[in-house]
């Protein structure tokens, strides 16, 4: 090894494999029985549980931890994935201390939360691990369901639409299934192949079929899917990045681009990081850009958040997270150009303060080194078939996903409504599946 | 600090802590520990006739119950009595008593239901001297089988007969160990007292089966896939124990008879409250063997503390409580109660409401934002949303004053009544 977290610009093996292996160990370590039994010990079996409706899949918490606390982590997993099927990516990935574990009583009694999250990973990895599927396909009914998109929403579609016996065919424009989860989120998140592992199992079910390196509006068109299929469930993500629109914005690099390489590395010694690295946003994927980048070894790496520490998208949990792991947070600075002779090397910030006419620069500007600069400014949605009727820059849906096109459902980021988390993708993707299911059984659909 | 000291049937030890015939004063290695602790006396473990000494078990000895993250609850045993030959235990008994002549040394006896046999071990005993005995007669397992332990604690013709031969021959306190095995402690207690025992001590273990292991199918301790039922103890039998010292405190004939109160105390607060009942000394077992001889150093500077903060010496403690045991027919109907739920406590779990709603009087309200709030008119005072909620003092019962009027019944509230002079009573006693 010859490089270190000194080496200027951008260069890969800063840190030894030793340390680099640590680095991007599972960041929360699955809990042992032990562990568990203890945790699920202090769940209350809260009546009509604020857990369960903090949860955008509805997720009978008490009960999947009771059948923890007794013994049987199997039948936990199946009232896990009875409402959400990719509840062990869920149990990883979800940002549990804004969503079930914030409305834990327990929270509110003593500011520690009943560990939500971690006790469904132990379920469902356990019964994993087991190979158990706790769902079945009911028989054929011969309608045929596009789904668009191999992500979180897709594959909940996917499933469930199988499971009410219909034949799915899930066309994705990547190499490999499973979208964000594939390629959205921090590697130490979901370490050891999970993404692909969970992908497997949910498709064990049956009558589902992926085809991946298929894109919406390169390879076919939406019209083309309403022509062969019965119904159409789009669940396409974002795939377009917000610009900085700043001069030198070319010397930036898109952050997600970054997440996925990542993902998609086969040796962490090969990933090239910068030796300062500023990341320009205030969300989930400037955190998993930012600590990422300082676990493989850049000297200093800085969030720069635009707005007030207040308006951060990313939770206080990811914050504290981003702080520990060495990331520097700065806020109410806006950037007014990145500077660099074919690459980066500063970018010049103007301070800014919200006043009654919204966000305005101030005069007073700084410069942070930087020899890597990415965006993590939001994502968009690009290629969207013409036809469907948007809001706010999304597909407008009514009800369980329902688009303006009959016969097109859409779930998931790309859709209209909620948040963008992986958990409420794939509640709306399981939602839309039960419509569509309603739809073809009552002879609607391919409008 | 309040003194501890106590003199019990004209036993004195520093303090009521002692250990109760058990595996932890089976020699005196153990015992020696134990007075190093600071316990204040020990009943040895339970001695049986000269001879081959007694066979135990060669698998477990033990199953347990466990609350939350494994916290024992209730342990029980089908150990026998020692098993080490009585020459041994007497020359330890001996010794230890010269060298703790402070601390209570009481041996537990169990021998075959003949006069013979207690006349000859009680001449052996008293040569230690030891400050009393103490007749097992509380055993539930393998001894009841050939005749001894809790089958003559069974029959209270059986145990007069034996404490009386106890007290014929010799000039010992005898302690008369009961048995919760029966229906009514009281009729043990009287049988004893009959035959002169200088106290009782209660209760021995419960017969129990701990759980069944469903692998196997074999009752817990498992022995080579078969079990036998076992003695039960530890925390969860001292609601058991309580009732049975109770009813014997308050019991017209036993009414003053000493008692020496056992049954899952684990801190000082349970000791507190058995000596409330009329307990002059506690035993312990379950708790030294969980947590080892330590606890009783909070045991002492517990109750210490507690007696210091009443103003109390321990004499005035023994037996305060004891009066306020009555029987349900005196309870006052007039104290009319009902649940209060304070919201700056409440953390809005609903476990009041599912169980009011559920499984009592749906006399809790679910409001928008989980607001949970007792409706009066249906609440009967129950106290199970007091025992469900998770926040100690979350809940609370509030007493309606003589003169309002009990929205659930409509009727005006007074200053007491009870049943045996209530309406619906066919018996009630005409009012005087």
């Amino acid at each position: 090894m010859t490089n270190s977290p000194l080496t200027p610009g951008i260069v890969s093996g800063r840190l030894p494999a030793a340390a680099l292996a640590a680095n991007f160990a599972d960041v929360e370590p699955p809990l042992d029985r032990h562990e568990a039994m203890v945790a699920a010990d202090r769940c209350y079996f809260c009546h009509d549980a604020p857990c369960i409706t903090a949860c955008p899949t509805a997720i009978d918490i008490p009960l999947f931890i009771r059948q923890i606390a007794t013994g049987t982590p199997e039948a936990a997993a199946t009232t896990i994935w009875t409402q959400n099927i990719l509840g062990g990516m869920c149990a990883r990935v979800c940002p549990t201390e804004t969503l079930c574990e914030e409305a834990c009583v327990r929270e509110a009694a003593e500011g520690k939360p009943v560990e939500i999250g971690r006790l469904q990973r132990y379920a469902t990895d356990i019964a994993m691990a087991k190979g158990l599927h706790p769902f079945t396909r009911a028989a054929s009914t011969g309608r045929r369901v596009a789904v668009v998109g191999a992500g979180p929403a897709g594959l909940a579609c996917a499933h469930r639409l199988a499971m009410h016996g219909h034949d799915v065919t899930i066309y994705d424009a990547r190499d490999k299934p499973g979208g964000l989860n594939e390629y959205g989120i921090a590697a130490y998140k979901t370490t050891g192949g999970f993404a692909q592992a969970e992908v497997a199992w949910l498709l064990s079910i049956g009558g589902i079929v992926i085809e991946t390196g298929k894109a919406l509006g390169r390879d076919f068109t939406l019209d083309d899917l309403r022509a062969r299929f019965d119904a159409v469930f789009l669940g396409l993500g974002l795939q377009g990045v917000n610009a900085l629109r700043v001069p030198g914005e070319a010397l930036a690099r898109d952050a997600v681009d970054f997440i996925a390489g990542l993902r998609q590395a086969g040796d962490w010694a090969d990933v090239p990081v910068g030796r300062d690295v500023v990341v320009i946003g205030g969300g989930m994927t400037a955190v998993d850009a930012a600590v990422q980048s300082k676990l493989l070894g850049a000297e200093t790496v800085t969030i720069v958040y635009r707005r007030g520490p207040e308006k951060l998208s990313a939770s206080v949990y990811e914050q504290e997270h981003a702080k520990t792991a060495g990331v520097r947070i700065l806020t109410n600075a806006a950037p007014v150009a990145v500077h660099g002779d074919g690459a980066a090397a500063e970018v010049e910030f103007a301070y800014t303060e919200e006043g009654p006419d919204g966000l305005r620069q101030l005069p007073e500007r700084f410069r942070l080194k930087a020899d890597q600069v990415f965006k993590a400014i939001g994502q968009t949605l690009a290629g969207v078939p013409e036809g469907l009727a948007l809001t706010g820059g999304k597909i407008a849906v009514t009800g369980p996903g329902r688009t303006s096109i009959p016969g097109v459902w859409a779930g998931g980021d790309c859709a209209a409504g909620g948040e963008d988390l992986t958990v409420t993708a794939v509640a709306e993707g399981r939602d839309a599946a039960e419509d569509i299911h309603a739809a073809l059984a009552a002879g609607r659909g391919r409008g | 600090m309040a003194s501890l000291a106590t003199e019990f049937v004209g036993i004195r030890s520093p303090n009521p802590f002692w250990l109760a015939s058990a595996p932890p004063t089976d020699k005196q290695y153990n015992v020696v520990r134990a007075f190093k602790a600071g316990w204040g006396g020990v009943v040895w473990k339970t001695l049986g006739e000269d001879g081959p000494p007694v066979v135990n078990v060669n698998g477990p000895r033990y199953g347990a119950v466990w609350g939350a993250d494994r916290r024992l609850l209730g342990l029980n045993n089908i150990e026998l009595i020692t098993d080490r030959p009585l020459e041994v235990n007497l020359r330890e008994i001996k010794q230890v008593k010269r060298d703790w002549p402070d601390r209570a040394v009481v041996v537990s006896l169990m021998v075959p239901c003949e006069e013979e046999s207690w006349k000859a071990i009680l001449k052996r005993v008293e040569e230690t001297e030891c400050d009393g005995v103490e007749l097992n007669f509380g055993c539930p397992h393998g001894m009841s089988e050939r005749g001894m332990g809790s089958a003559v604690g069974q029959v209270p013709e059986y145990i007069e007969m034996v404490t009386r031969w106890c007290k014929q021959h010799s000039r010992m306190p005898v302690l008369v160990k009961l048995t919760p095995n029966i229906t009514d402690i009281r009729y043990p207690a009287r049988a004893a007292l009959r035959g002169g025992a200088d106290a009782v001590s209660l209760i021995n273990t419960v017969s129990s089966i701990t759980s069944v292991n469903l692998d196997t199918f074999s009752p817990e301790p498992s022995i080579d896939g078969k079990g036998s039922h076992g003695g039960y103890c530890g925390p969860a039998v001292k609601p058991i124990a309580l009732n049975m010292v109770a009813e014997i405190a308050r019991d017209a004939e036993t009414r003053g008879l000493p008692i020496s109160g056992i049954g899952g105390i684990t801190t000082w607060r349970d000791a507190a409250e058995f000596i409330a009942l009329g307990a002059g000394t506690v035993q312990v077992c379950t708790a030294a063997m969980t947590y080892g001889f330590r606890i009783v150093q909070e045991m002492i500077s517990g109750l210490a503390q507690y007696l210091d903060s009443k103003g109390m010496t321990l004499g005035d403690l023994r037996g305060r409580a004891v009066p306020n045991v009555t029987d349900w027919q005196y309870l006052n109907l007039e104290y009319v109660t009902k649940a209060r739920i304070n919201q700056d406590l409440c953390i809005k779990c609903g476990r009041c409401y599912a169980a009011c709603e559920d499984t009592s009087h749906q006399a809790i309200a679910m409001k928008p934002g989980r607001v949970f709030e007792v409706i009066d008119a249906e609440c009967v005072a129950c106290n199970l949303c007091v025992n469900v909620c998770p926040v100690e003092n979350c809940i609370t019962m509030e007493r309606l004053p003589p003169g309002a009027t009990d929205p659930r019944t409509g009727r005006i509230v007074g200053d007491y009544a009870n049943w045996t002079t209530h309406p619906n009573n066919p018996m009630a006693r005409a009012a005087e």
